[in-house]
This record gives C-alpha cells, sequence and structure tokens, in this order.
C-alpha cells in the first residue's frame, strides 16, 4: 500500500494559476519541483482542475524530460551529456558515478538520496565536462571531484563494495 | 524613484539623461562576473568577498573611492573564471578566489597596483595581459549583440538604460511608423538566427499580411543544441535587450501578445527575465499605453520541459499551448496559423537582440558588416579542445581558422592525440568539418554547401583523441532519445541507423553498412516533418564524408584510432614511466589495476578486469597508462 499523498501543495500551486489547459506544464513544473516526481493523485487532481483528460496530462508528464513519475532523489545528479561535456569525458563521469552507486541512468538509490540522469546540455559548455547537483553546476569534473559528489572519497572497488549510497551522510 | 512610470518618449530621455548626469554614471565599477560558467567556479563567493572587504572601509574612503560592486552577466571567458573586472581601468583578472579579494581591494581599487597573479597570461606570448580588450579573446571580437553583456548588472533596468536602453524603442514609437520598422528590418536583411537563417523582414512581413487581427510573437530561448550557450548568456546577461527588441517587434507587427519559451535547464535566465519584465512593466515600457504611445503590449514567460524537440517552431507553440511538443506539416505556415491558430512570428533570443541595433542604427549600418547572403554578426559558442572557451561574437563570414586560432588561442594540446581534426558545427542538425575547410567563411550558406550548417551557433572543436564514429553514434542516440515519435522515418530510421553505428565501434562493422547508412539517410531526410529527422542524418553522413578513413580502420582493422571505443582497445601501464604512486589503483572501479603502493614499484592492469572507463588515464599524472 503506497502512501496517501498530501494534495495541500499541489492545491496551493493550482490556486496560483488561471484553471486553463494551457497553464498545464507549468502546473506540473511546479508539482515536479514540490513532489520530487509527479504522483498519479496529483495528476488526476491538475487533470480535473485544468479540464484536461487525464490521459492528455499523462502524456505530457512522460513526454518531457523534466517530469518523472517515480520519486526523485534528495540530490540529483544531472550529468550534462552534450557534445563538448561528451568530447571532455563525460561518457567517463557517468560511468563512474552510475558504478559508485550501482544505479542506471534515470534511476534513484533504494534510500531515496541520489538519483542520477544523462541530460543533453546544460549550457555551461565552457566548463566541461559539467554534473549539475540539484541547482549547483560544478564544471571541469574529474573522477576525483565526481566521487566527491557523492561523498565516496577513497578507493571503493566494485567488487568489494556494496552500494556507495550507505557510505553517504557523513 | 521606484514609482517612477515614463509617461512618454520625453520622459524616458530626460530620466536617461539624468543618470548619465548622475554621480553613479562616473562611478568606478568592480565587475563580477556570474553568468553560469563562473558561478560554477565560486563568483557567488566572491561577490560575497568583495562587498565584504568593502564594507570594512570606513566611510570616508568609501565616498572618495567612489566605487561600486557589480554582478554582471557573462563575460563569455569562461574557461578562466571567475571574472573580477575593475572599470574604467579595464583591468582583469582571472580565476579569483575569495582569498584573493583583499588584495583586490587593497591593492588595485586603493592603491592602484595590479597583481600579477591574478593577470590573464597570454599562451602565445607568455606575457601577462592586465587590460580586458588587449586579451586576444575579446581583442578579435565584434560584439553587436553581446555588448552590454558583462558590463551591467542585469537584475537593474537603470544599468541597460544607461547603456542606450530602451532609445530604440523610444525611436521606434515616436518617429517611426509600424511598417517603416518593418520596411527597415526588412532592409537590414536580418536573416534568424536560431539555426535555419530564414530572413526575418520576410517572415514579418507574412505574418502582418495573415488575415485576422490578433497575432502573436515568441522568443525562441529553447537553446537545445548541445554544445550552445549563446542565448543563454544573452537572457541572463542581458534580459531588458530581448524584451526591447519583442517591443519594436510587436509595433511593428501590431501584435500585443509574447511569449518567452526558456528551456528549463536555464533557470537563471528565468529568473532575470522575469525581474526584467516587471521593471519594464513598471516603468511603462511594457503593458498597456507603452511611453504614452497608445501601443499596448505585453510578455509572458513559457518554461520549456526538456524535450528537445520543443526548439522546432511548431513543436514550440504546442508546448506554450500546454500541449504535448510535436510538430506539424510546414505547408502550414506559423506566420498564418501558429500559436492558437493564430498567425505567429517566432525568432530566436539573438534575432530580436539585433532588431534593437538595427532600429538604432540603421539597416545600411547594419549591412556593412558581413557577407552578401549574411549580414551583422554571430555569437558562437566556442568549445571542446581549444585554449579559450567561452563565448565569441564576430562578423559573419569569418573563417573557421580565424576563430578557432584567433580569439579561441588555438588547440588546447599538442602531441600525439592533440592538433586539430574536426570542429563540429550546427549542433545535431550540422556536421564535422576537416581541417581542409578551416579557410571556409563562416556564414549560413558556405557551411551549408559543406555539408554541415553554422546553426545557431555552438562550434565544438575536437582534436585526434576525439572519434569520429563515436560522434556519430553520440549524435544518434542523441536524436533517437529526442525524437517525438511522430514521424517513423525519423523514429525507427534513426534507431536503426544508431543500431549499425553501433556495431561499427564495436569492431563487428562492415564495409556494406556504410552503403546502408546512405540509403536510410535519404529516406529519413524525405520522410521527416521537422528539421530533427530532415538534418538528423548530417552528422552521420559529414563524418562519412570526411573521416572515412576513421570507420574503415574500424570495420576493416577493428581499430580505433582516436582510442575511444571501448571494444577495440586495451589499457596498459607503461613501467618505463610510472612511478608507483598509486592513483589509478583509487580510480579503478572495478578492481583492474595489479600492484602495490610502494615505492619504486610499478602497477599493470588486468585485462579481463578492466572495464576500459579509462579513469586510470585520466587521473595519471605522468601519462603512463597508454591506449592501443
Amino acid at each position: 500500500m503506497k502512501p496517501a499523498v498530501d494534495l495541500k501543495m499541489a492545491e496551493q500551486i493550482l490556486a496560483r494559476y488561471p484553471a486553463e489547459p494551457r497553464h498545464l506544464i507549468s502546473v506540473l513544473q511546479d508539482c515536479q519541483i514540490a513532489y520530487r516526481y509527479l504522483p498519479r493523485d496529483v495528476l488526476e487532481l491538475v487533470a480535473q482542475r485544468l479540464g484536461v483528460p487525464l490521459s492528455k496530462v499523462y502524456g505530457v508528464a512522460t513526454f518531457y524530460k523534466a517530469f518523472s513519475l517515480t520519486p526523485r532523489g534528495e540530490k540529483v545528479l544531472r550529468v550534462c551529456t552534450g557534445t563538448a561535456c561528451h568530447i571532455r569525458g563525460a561518457p567517463l563521469i557517468l560511468n563512474e558515478l552510475c558504478s559508485r552507486l550501482q544505479l542506471k541512468p534515470g534511476e534513484t538509490t533504494s534510500d531515496l538520496k541520489y538519483s542520477i540522469e544523462a541530460v543533453n546540455c546544460v549550457g555551461a559548455c565552457a566548463l566541461a565536462p559539467v554534473v549539475v547537483v540539484n541547482d549547483v553546476a560544478n564544471g571541469n569534473v574529474s573522477v576525483t571531484k565526481a566521487r566527491r559528489l557523492i561523498g565516496v572519497s577513497t578507493s571503493l572497488g566494485r567488487d568489494s563494495q556494496g552500494s556507495a549510497a550507505a557510505k553517504e551522510g557523513n | 524613484m521606484e514609482a517612477l512610470r515614463y509617461q512618454d518618449v520625453k520622459a524616458l530621455a530626460t530620466h536617461a539623461a539624468q543618470l548619465a548626469a548622475s554621480p553613479e554614471a562616473t562611478q568606478r565599477r568592480l565587475l563580477v562576473c556570474c553568468g553560469t560558467g563562473c558561478l560554477a567556479g565560486g563568483a557567488a563567493a566572491v561577490a560575497e568577498a568583495l562587498e565584504q572587504q568593502l564594507a570594512k572601509l570606513d566611510k570616508k574612503q568609501r565616498v572618495q573611492l567612489n566605487l561600486v560592486c557589480k554582478k554582471t552577466g557573462c563575460h563569455g571567458f569562461c574557461e578562466k573564471g571567475p571574472l573580477v573586472v575593475l572599470m574604467p581601468e579595464a583591468i582583469f583578472y582571472k580565476g579569483v578566489k575569495p582569498k584573493d579579494c583583499e588584495a583586490i581591494v587593497h591593492q588595485t581599487v586603493i592603491g592602484g597596483e595590479v597583481i600579477d597573479k591574478l593577470l590573464y597570461v597570454d599562451p602565445a606570448t607568455d606575457k601577462a595581459v592586465v587590460k580586458y580588450g588587449d586579451i586576444e579573446f575579446y581583442k578579435q571580437q565584434q560584439r553587436v549583440v553581446m555588448r552590454n553583456i558583462g558590463l551591467i548588472d542585469p537584475a537593474k533596468i537603470d544599468d541597460y538604460i544607461l547603456r542606450g536602453g530602451y532609445r530604440s524603442l523610444a525611436k521606434a514609437l515616436s518617429s517611426m511608423t509600424p511598417d517603416h520598422v518593418l520596411s527597415e528590418v526588412e532592409k537590414a536583411k536580418l536573416r534568424g538566427r536560431g539555426g535555419a537563417g530564414f530572413d526575418a523582414g520576410r517572415k514579418w512581413r507574412s505574418c502582418k499580411k495573415a488575415a485576422g487581427d490578433v497575432r502573436y510573437i515568441i522568443c525562441n530561448g529553447d537553446e537545445g543544441d548541445p554544445g550552445a550557450f549563446m542565448d543563454r548568456s544573452v537572457m541572463e546577461g542581458d534580459p531588458h535587450g530581448v524584451i526591447e527588441g519583442m517591443i519594436i517587434g510587436a509595433y511593428a507587427l501590431e501584435c500585443h501578445h509574447g511569449y518567452i519559451y526558456v528551456r528549463q535547464e536555464y533557470p537563471l535566465a528565468v529568473k532575470h527575465l522575469q525581474q526584467a519584465i516587471d521593471d519594464a512593466r513598471g516603468r511603462g515600457l511594457l503593458g498597456h499605453d507603452i511611453l504614452g504611445s497608445g501601443f499596448d503590449f505585453d510578455i509572458e514567460i513559457a518554461r520549456g520541459g526538456g524535450a528537445f524537440v520543443c526548439g522546432e517552431s511548431s513543436a514550440l507553440m504546442r508546448s506554450v499551448e500546454g500541449k504535448v511538443g510535436e510538430p506539424r506539416a510546414k505547408y502550414v505556415h506559423a506566420t498564418d496559423k501558429g500559436l492558437w491558430d493564430k498567425p505567429t512570428v517566432l525568432n530566436n533570443v539573438e534575432t530580436w537582440v539585433n532588431v534593437v541595433r538595427i532600429i538604432e542604427h540603421g539597416a545600411d549600418w547594419f549591412t556593412t558588416m558581413g557577407t552578401a547572403g549574411s549580414k551583422g554578426t554571430k555569437a558562437f559558442a566556442l568549445v571542446g579542445k581549444v585554449k579559450n572557451t567561452g563565448l565569441v561574437e564576430v562578423e559573419m563570414g569569418t573563417t573557421l581558422r580565424q576563430i578557432i586560432f584567433g580569439p579561441g588561442g588555438g588547440m588546447l594540446s599538442s602531441g600525439e592525440r592533440g592538433g586539430f581534426k574536426a570542429v563540429q558545427t550546427g549542433g545535431p542538425s550540422g556536421g564535422c568539418l576537416p581541417d581542409s575547410l578551416l579557410d571556409l567563411p563562416v556564414d549560413f550558406d558556405t557551411l551549408t554547401k559543406a555539408g554541415s550548417m553554422m546553426g545557431s551557433g555552438g562550434m565544438i572543436v575536437m582534436d585526434h583523441s576525439t572519434c569520429m564514429v563515436d560522434v556519430a553514434r553520440y549524435f544518434l542516440s542523441f536524436l533517437t532519445d529526442e525524437s517525438c515519435g511522430k514521424c517513423v522515418p525519423c523514429r525507427e530510421g534513426l534507431w536503426q541507423m544508431y543500431q549499425i553505428v553501433s556495431r561499427i565501434c564495436e569492431g563487428n562493422g562492415d564495409l556494406k553498412d556504410l552503403d546502408q547508412i546512405e540509403d536510410l539517410s535519404q529516406a529519413i531526410i524525405n520522410g521527416s516533418l521537422c528539421a530533427l529527422g530532415k538534418s538528423g542524418p548530417f552528422p552521420v553522413q559529414s563524418t562519412i564524408r570526411y573521416f572515412r578513413h576513421e570507420y574503415e580502420a574500424h570495420i576493416k582493422e577493428q581499430r580505433c584510432p582516436a582510442g575511444v571505443c571501448k571494444a577495440l582497445i586495451t589499457y596498459s601501464i607503461d613501467k618505463e614511466i610510472c612511478n608507483g604512486c598509486g592513483a589509478c589503483l583509487s580510480a579503478c572501479a572495478t578492481s583492474a589495476i595489479l600492484g602495490e603502493r610502494k615505492k619504486g614499484d610499478t602497477f599493470e592492469i588486468n585485462e579481463v578486469k578492466c572495464d576500459r572507463c579509462g579513469a586510470c588515464a585520466a587521473v595519471c599524472k605522468f601519462d603512463a597508462v597508454k591506449v592501443a
């Protein structure tokens, strides 16, 4: 049984916009920020209030990358995989973060601490490779710096070590 | 002051004159770059430290100094951030840290001395350069669109007005008819800066001719091309420039509502634009009866949802309407039926700012710059393996070589895998050009003929450590991910092409694959509605055209000359060079490094355990890790 979602935040967000279908994306964006994902109950509420069929709301929620239907972690690590970052080592950084956290891009650790996303260009190409943690851009990320972002400082072989996320919290 | 609202054009001019005569206008300025690049480098802490240092001075001294510290938009030289510039002396400091701020205030601001260690050293001459304008990176640029960026605080409307802001709007409203404005833009032969290079004047004209009295204008700030961030800097660093251009455009088109569509990855741009809109509205520059002219116009910001295809005009309009961003057939022109099926003009951020300059200086001035078919200047995001990465604005027609080896400062590294190999322009719709084409002038038409395109202005320089097959695969993976799925040839064709190129990267390719890619490319180009599909095969086609030998090395010899494709490379440690420091040991996530961290000992790589991630090579300071 999933716990019921508190719809108070969604109500507050809806109150800020006129109840017109054109505000759907803005409303969902604010809900995504508030809940860190889009719970079904929220989608249903938004559909009803803005007068958009739930199927269309679902379509929008799954079309745009900004939205997630499953909870995202406290820290969302967005590894920029734009061209400039790609040729300056983004695949290496993505690989490092994924293997340390034992996640695939788009996944979240079971303790909801970290999510990893591979995103297209964040527009800070001069600092490639870039990892955006929540809203803070980190430039010229090396393997060592990437590890620091997830609180791993020493050598942790993948063979000998479980989820590095467990190490976080220090 | 806050309630100031310009009743008419004269009131704006009077206030601008007051500002110019005020003590603030002659104040010395300490400009801290707070563009995204510098912020990532810690610019916020630098600005705070400078403020603290200034606050420590006694009041008398502060009055005497007559100095203000400003947080500006992107100076463009992101590579060297955080940047601090002292004006009017134009002393340029790079790589500034909070601990340097005490020295900056006491030695430079008060003492008038230059701090050598913060100066930019020209890699060509090895000499330190003191002044902003003397740095090759800036010296070789011609900043028309970006003229205010880095010099003003984007959150302060008075800064913009002091730099001559809203003068063009005043000129248009007071001395030009809407049609006169439109003809001036036509005469300037302004072409859209978003990539396609469509004649802006023609677009405006057809929108105005379209039936109906409700029209919309849109500013496309959905800069999705990876490797491009010109629009981001403009929106963040000079938001009023975008707004002024839109108001002038709206006046010409007799339109009353505009939208700025900004991608969600640019939160700072949204913040600055919103503030600028609110301030402009407060001053009577937006909203009802602008500058007492009787003309009404307002702007709303629409945030994108993170979909590359929404940079395409028809998809963008669907997104503004709150729908899924799918493009539609082009025989319906947006100038007839665009947003909510009303005639709509959509232009890119840079295009709108150019409108301001054209009205200010006239079309004749604008057409003195550029080539026969492409007038004016163009901003480029010069990134990748060059020494000076950042934003560069040059006259149209400047050659690739002049850009890369001029402001760009040349290649980042020399040596075995350094040196120029290719430049990628036009993002996922563009192509990769080899060194034999470096002397091509950059404008809308020349690069298209060479199999690439100028695009919105991303310019990614690659050296010999970049595998062109991998680059092609990269773009295909990008495009398969971003294809909206509406057109089958794009959705399935690009995916199929990705499979083929991946096979080549893995050493399982066949020479026939190259022909098949060509066939498939034609099908995708012919069968897709929008530019995502229509130009999607370009990166692959251009790499095959100019770097066929690399594809052949992958196919015939199972070899990746650049040392990138994992299936075709092995890592080893050169025992002659390795000094046993153990950096690779900590870097390896698969425990593939054998050996102990002991003086005089060296390491080895277990090929079976090695997953060829390259982490060891990246951390080795001595280049002991070799890839073959």
